[in-house]
């Protein structure tokens, strides 16, 4: 063996034991802790009111999440993209923020504004709108970290459909309302469909924005992240994985989905380098 | 209709992002400045603030390190359980960051080898610094790689193997052909990484214990500050976090702008 390909299997060991070590010896020990007292110990953990309801309320807040961000998500991107308007650059600048700011923050800014110390939060209580320390503020708080990914994932493919396919589509007699549906809609498929189950993947994950605006309260406002932290706390490692488990399959289902329905085969998930390379900001 | 529209978007940036970002500025400042620069100079902040910067710097580091030579192997060499390793190396995005952490409680618990083995050489890993870094690791060991191998791949191997032929060695090669040649992505990957270490707060709540002005980052020094109903302080050490975001930001930017050029090149 040539010191050069002797170089490149040392590399690669070291890179697949690091991976092996961080990421996927710690899963499997979740996947071992939730199973360890027998699959019937699973299903009663995951049965159990409390841990139930945070799976059912997680659920749901994300998927209303997910349909929010991708009617918004396309919404912004479209604009973004195609319309000339003034603050369109400070709009565009202002996508990528919510990856940069820490999702503690987040969460503290949206219950300071939403809440009923602040005057918008008295008023919006003053019309029978209770935002925080319930279900609006826990979507308010899904929506904002997951906002820059259906934007992100579309402008690019919105910015590369030529127009002159649209305005082929328009001058052969198509409505502008039937060009978008048969032309402009399929080619944003793919892009969308990343966004929307990133979105959602992430929703369902999320913790740090969450925990100031839900309140926690057990059957009302706690989603599984802040169940399964609750149980750490009080020394209940088996309850914490069996949920634990479940948040991560749907994930890892979500994400194999996804993988199925945009990837032509040996290619991987764009990174978000390139979802930003075409977009307006970079140009 | 095209009005409407601007009119929307401008809204739900609105409600989202402008409105939480400016109230909390105003917020933090609303007691006067002399109360805000009391408030981010108490002990416990300025504590919070260097343990965050600690992390952080080692985090980078090591991502830095272990990243780029992940990305190597990724874009550089074929082997078999290529396309796992590389699956596996997206899983943090998917895992909640309590989850992350939690897994370290069950890999270095008291009761487990690890944490027994450990214990007997009297090192503290959980509740302790080490736990803090290797939570922050986990949740960040994709940016850098992510960004990187496709960087790594476009760019491609004709310099390289030109430095070859000409009699470099595979350190020179590496050190002054390649990675000039990828700087902006690694930039942008390190970056993000930064964003997160700084940011994150779920994983290390979790191995972080509570010990009081010792494994305080400044994440989790706003989360005491709120839960014991001392908003100003919340308000104004997250507004100097947010004032480091707007930094990151515009980094990102830069960086994004310089990656797609010279890969345009």
């Amino acid at each position: 063996m040539s010191p050069h390909k002797l170089a490149q299997v040392a590399l690669r060991s070291a890179a697949i034991g690091y991976v092996l070590c961080l990421i996927l010896l710690p899963l499997l020990l979740i996947g071992q802790k939730s199973l360890v007292n027998g699959l019937g110990q699973f299903v009663v953990d995951i049965r159990q009111p409390q841990a139930a309801a945070a799976l059912v309320l997680t659920l749901e807040a994300a998927l209303v999440t997910t349909a929010i961000n991708a009617v918004f998500g396309t919404l912004s991107a479209f604009v973004l993209v195609r319309y000339e308007f003034r603050g369109r650059w400070f709009l565009n600048a202002l996508v990528d923020l919510p990856f940069a700011i820490p999702t503690l923050v987040a969460g503290l800014m949206i219950a300071a504004l939403y809440g009923t110390t602040s005057s918008l939060g008295a008023w919006l209580k003053g019309g029978g709108i209770e935002v925080i320390y319930n279900t609006p503020g826990i979507i308010l708080a899904m929506l904002f970290v997951t906002m820059p990914f259906t934007i992100r994932a579309i402008q690019p493919v919105l910015m590369e459909l030529e127009r002159e396919q649209e305005e082929a589509a328009y001058t052969l007699g198509a409505s502008s309302w039937t060009t978008f549906l048969k032309v402009t809609i399929p080619a944003m498929l793919p892009g969308l469909l990343t966004g929307v189950f990133l979105t959602f993947v992430r929703a369902l994950g999320e913790f740090g924005s969450i925990v100031i605006v839900a309140g926690n309260i057990p059957m009302k406002t706690q989603v599984a992240a802040v169940y399964v932290y609750g149980e750490i706390e009080s020394y209940n490692p088996q309850g914490a994985a069996s949920v634990s488990v479940v948040i991560l399959l749907i994930s890892f289902f979500a994400l194999m989905l996804l993988e199925r329905l945009t990837r032509p085969p040996g290619e991987r998930l764009p990174p978000l380098l390139r979802m930003g390379a075409q977009s307006g900001v970079a140009s | 209709m095209r009005r409407f529209l601007i009119t929307i978007v401008w809204l739900y940036f609105a409600v989202l992002l402008i409105g939480p970002v400016a109230y909390l500025c105003s917020e933090a400042v609303r007691e006067g400045a002399a109360t805000f620069g009391a408030e981010i100079t108490k002990p416990e902040a300025l504590h919070g603030f260097t343990l965050t910067a600690e992390i952080t710097a080692i985090v980078l580091v090591v991502n830095l390190i272990v990243g780029t030579a992940t990305a190597m192997v990724l874009a550089r060499q074929q082997f078999r359980g290529k396309a796992i390793l590389s699956g596996l190396i997206d899983l943090p995005f998917a895992v909640s960051p309590v989850i992350a952490g939690f897994m370290l409680i069950l890999l270095f618990g008291p009761e487990t080898i690890l944490g027994t083995f450990f214990g007997t050489l009297d090192i503290k890993i959980l509740f302790a610094f080490p736990a803090m870094v290797m939570a922050t690791l986990f949740v960040t060991f994709p940016f850098v790689v992510r960004e990187l191998t496709p960087v790594l791949q476009t760019v491609g191997t004709q310099g390289e193997e030109a430095a070859r032929t000409l009699g470099a060695k595979e350190w020179q090669v590496f050190l002054l052909v390649t990675l000039p040649s990828v700087r902006w992505g690694l930039i942008y990957g390190a970056t993000l990484t930064v964003a997160r270490a700084i940011g994150e707060f779920g994983a290390v709540l979790v191995v972080a214990g509570n010990v009081l002005g010792l494994t305080q980052t400044a994440t989790l020094h706003i989360y005491q500050s709120y839960v014991d109903f001392n908003y100003v302080g919340a308000y104004a050490v997250a507004a100097t976090l947010l004032a480091v975001s707007f930094a990151i930001l515009t980094l990102l930017e830069i960086a994004k702008a310089r990656a797609v050029a010279s890969i345009a090149q």
